[in-house]
């Protein structure tokens, strides 16, 4: 067997071989795999933990409610942890000036895939898994998120019930900026804790 | 015991890639294998525990040299092969039954093994 047949074009074909065994079981509907590729893609967005972020920053008693109970939060915003396949606890976890937060999944890849969209491939990579556990500040650090020493970092490893999502601190210099526009600000790697916003 | 996907504090790891544009998916079968799945655990075939745990049970050397997709589609063969929906022959290319030793590539389906329970 040649190296041209290992690889992608060889994974595609054993794929397209399965899928058309169980469409012609019965298992999948015609149509149903682009129907479910389609519902993933638009079923979560970094927008969406943006929009919870940027309420954090402007309503403090929102912040309190969504620190103790983010479930319960998020639906204020229209907003829902049951659209996979099993609805999931959500926690959320806001940086001070004293603690950071950052999430993984060590055992395998779990994520709030509704409020931060599909995770990045370096989020399931084992390189993240196994080291920003063992080395979160030198971690952080190869992402170029230098953390004061006296900075506390605190890891949380979500599990296949739970999924954790960062509130990070609102940076200087934006008192009275409408709350979309602090929305813009926060990326998809500050709610996950490898970026300062 | 911990297995193979407990790599939690586990040194030996390359340096972590992030990529400029982080698409969902690297190719159309990685999309496809995450719809496969929807659909099966969707329709009962097997549920979502089950589905971890296939991963999870995949031999350490396959675990480490499988890219994540490529462990998913791993898992939904296993579980087809012991659920009784498909034989791995059936699973199987017709070029990969002409060249039985590519299916060393999902492990379980070479390894002759009595479904637990199906």
């Amino acid at each position: 067997m040649s190296a041209d047949h290992h690889g992608s074009s060889a994974i595609s074909e054993r794929v397209r071989h399965v899928e058309a065994l169980l469409e012609a079981r019965g298992l999948v509907d015609e149509g149903e795999i682009d129907r479910r590729i389609d519902e993933f893609l638009a079923g979560g967005s970094p927008a969406n933990g943006a929009r919870i972020t940027a309420r954090a920053w402007v309503d403090p008693d929102f912040r309190d409610r969504l620190l103790a109970d983010a479930n319960a939060a998020i639906r204020e915003l229209g907003l829902s942890m049951s659209g996979g396949l099993q609805e999931q606890r959500l926690k959320v976890v806001a940086n001070t000036e004293d603690e950071h937060n950052v999430v993984v999944c060590t055992l395998c890849s779990c994520y709030p895939i509704a409020l931060l969209g599909p995770s990045p491939a370096w989020y399931k990579s084992e390189a993240y898994r196994s080291r920003v556990v063992r080395d979160p500040r030198g971690v952080l650090r190869e992402f170029g998120l230098e953390l004061p020493a006296g900075t506390r970092i605190s890891v949380w490893d979500a599990s296949a019930e739970s999924r954790y999502m960062v509130v990070p601190r609102r940076p200087e210099g934006t008192d009275g900026m409408p709350e979309e526009e602090l929305a813009g600000l926060v990326t998809r790697k500050g709610l996950i804790g490898t970026a300062a916003v | 015991m911990s297995r193979i996907n407990d790599v939690g504090g586990m040194v030996g790891f390359p340096a972590i890639v992030e990529e400029p544009d982080e698409p969902a998916f690297h190719a159309d079968w990685e999309a496809h294998v995450l719809a496969l799945n929807a659909a099966l655990i969707r329709r009962g075939v097997y549920n979502l525990d089950e589905f971890r745990d296939a991963i999870e049970r995949m031999p350490p050397d396959a675990y480490l040299s499988s890219s994540y997709y490529e462990k998913w589609f791993t898992a939904i063969t296993t579980l087809l092969v012991e659920k009784g929906v498909a034989t791995p022959e059936e699973l199987a290319t017709p070029e990969e039954l002409a060249t039985p030793e590519e299916l060393a590539t999902p492990e379980e389906l070479a390894t002759p093994e009595e479904p637990a329970g199906g």
